[in-house]
C-alpha cells in the first residue's frame, strides 16, 4: 500500500490490434500504445508509451497528413524459459491524422524510458496572434 | 486494491465470494508462477511481470515506460522480491490543453516470491527502454549437481 496519498498505478491491459479486413501482414502481436496529447499555443505534443523498443526499431512517417508511428519489440532469447507471464511482447503502431494545421517540416521525436515524445509544432498560420489595433 | 463501495442490501454470498476473489489476487500476485507453467494471469498489482528461467537465473521483466529509473528501489529479503517505485508525468504548461489522456502517473509496490531460492546477494537490476530487468541467480543449493557415483 502507497504511504502517502499519491494514488496507485493500477496495471492496464495491452490492447492488441484486431486485423480488420484482411489477414495482418506482419507476425506477432501488434498493440495500440497509450498516448497523451497535449495541446499549447505553439505545439501539439504526443507522449506514447512504448517499452521495450530501441531507437532503431521506431519509425515515424508522415504520408498525406497522417503520421504513423510504427515499432517493433524484440523477443526474449530463446533459451529463456518463461516460467510466468503476464504480459505478451509486441510491435505498436497507432496513426494520428494531423490536418494542415502542423509543420510538419519541424516535427521532432525523443525516445526516452520507453515514452516517445512528439513535438508537433503549428504551422505558423495557425498560431494564435494578438492584432495591435491602430 | 480497489476500493468497493459497501452495499447492505447485497447477499452476504457474493461478498464471500469477492473475498475469496480478492484473496485469491493477492496470493497470485505473490506467487506469480504458482498458477503453472506460462499461465497467462491478469494481476491487479502493477507493474504486470514475464519470468524467465535460464537454467542458473531467473530473469524477471517488467514494462514500466515513463519510470525514471531513479525513481525505482529493489529490494530482496530472502527469496522474496520488492519492486517500489513512482510514475511522473510531465506536468503541461499553464496554456496547455488535453486532447487525450490515457497514461496514469502514480505509485507502485509489488512482492513476489520465487519459485526456488536464489542467491539475494548477486541480484543485478536494470532498465533499458522503459523495462525493468532483473537477474536472480539460482541460490548454491538449488543449482543442479552432478554427483559422482561410486562403490559404497
Amino acid at each position: 500500500m502507497a504511504t502517502t496519498d499519491k494514488r496507485e498505478l493500477e496495471v492496464t491491459e495491452k490492447k492488441p490490434i484486431e486485423a480488420s479486413g484482411g489477414e495482418p501482414t506482419r507476425q506477432g502481436i501488434t498493440y495500440t500504445p497509450q498516448v497523451d496529447i497535449v495541446e499549447d499555443p505553439n505545439a501539439i505534443t504526443v507522449y506514447a508509451d512504448l517499452p521495450g523498443v530501441k531507437r532503431d526499431d521506431l519509425v515515424i512517417d508522415v504520408r498525406e497528413g497522417v503520421l504513423w508511428l510504427t515499432a517493433t519489440v524484440g523477443a526474449h532469447p530463446d533459451h529463456w524459459q518463461p516460467v510466468h507471464r503476464e504480459y505478451q511482447e509486441g510491435g505498436y503502431e497507432r496513426r494520428f491524422s494531423l490536418g494542415d494545421r502542423i509543420d510538419t517540416e519541424k516535427i521532432s521525436a525523443k525516445l526516452e524510458n520507453g515514452v516517445l515524445a512528439l513535438v508537433l509544432p503549428k504551422a505558423e498560420a495557425q498560431k494564435p496572434r494578438k492584432i495591435s489595433i491602430a | 486494491m480497489a476500493i468497493i463501495r459497501w452495499r447492505p442490501e447485497a447477499d452476504v454470498f457474493s461478498q464471500w465470494e469477492r473475498m475469496q476473489h480478492d484473496m485469491a489476487g493477492m496470493l497470485a500476485a505473490s506467487r506469480p508462477w504458482a498458477g503453472g507453467d506460462e499461465a497467462t494471469f491478469r494481476p491487479e498489482v502493477y507493474p504486470a511481470l514475464n519470468i524467465y528461467d535460464d537454467g542458473e537465473t531467473f530473469v524477471v521483466r517488467a514494462e514500466v515506460p515513463g519510470v525514471d529509473p531513479k525513481n525505482i528501489e529493489v529490494e530482496a529479503t530472502g527469496d522474496t522480491l520488492t519492486i517500489r517505485g513512482e510514475r511522473v508525468l510531465p506536468e503541461p504548461g499553464a496554456n496547455a490543453s488535453y486532447h487525450r489522456r490515457e497514461r496514469d502517473s502514480g505509485q507502485f509496490r509489488r512482492s513476489f516470491t520465487m519459485p526456488k531460492p536464489i542467491d539475494n546477494t548477486k541480484v543485478i537490476a536494470g532498465c533499458v527502454n522503459g523495462v525493468l530487468e532483473l537477474r536472480l541467480p539460482y541460490a548454491e543449493e538449488a543449482k543442479r549437481r552432478k554427483i559422482t557415483v561410486k562403490a559404497l
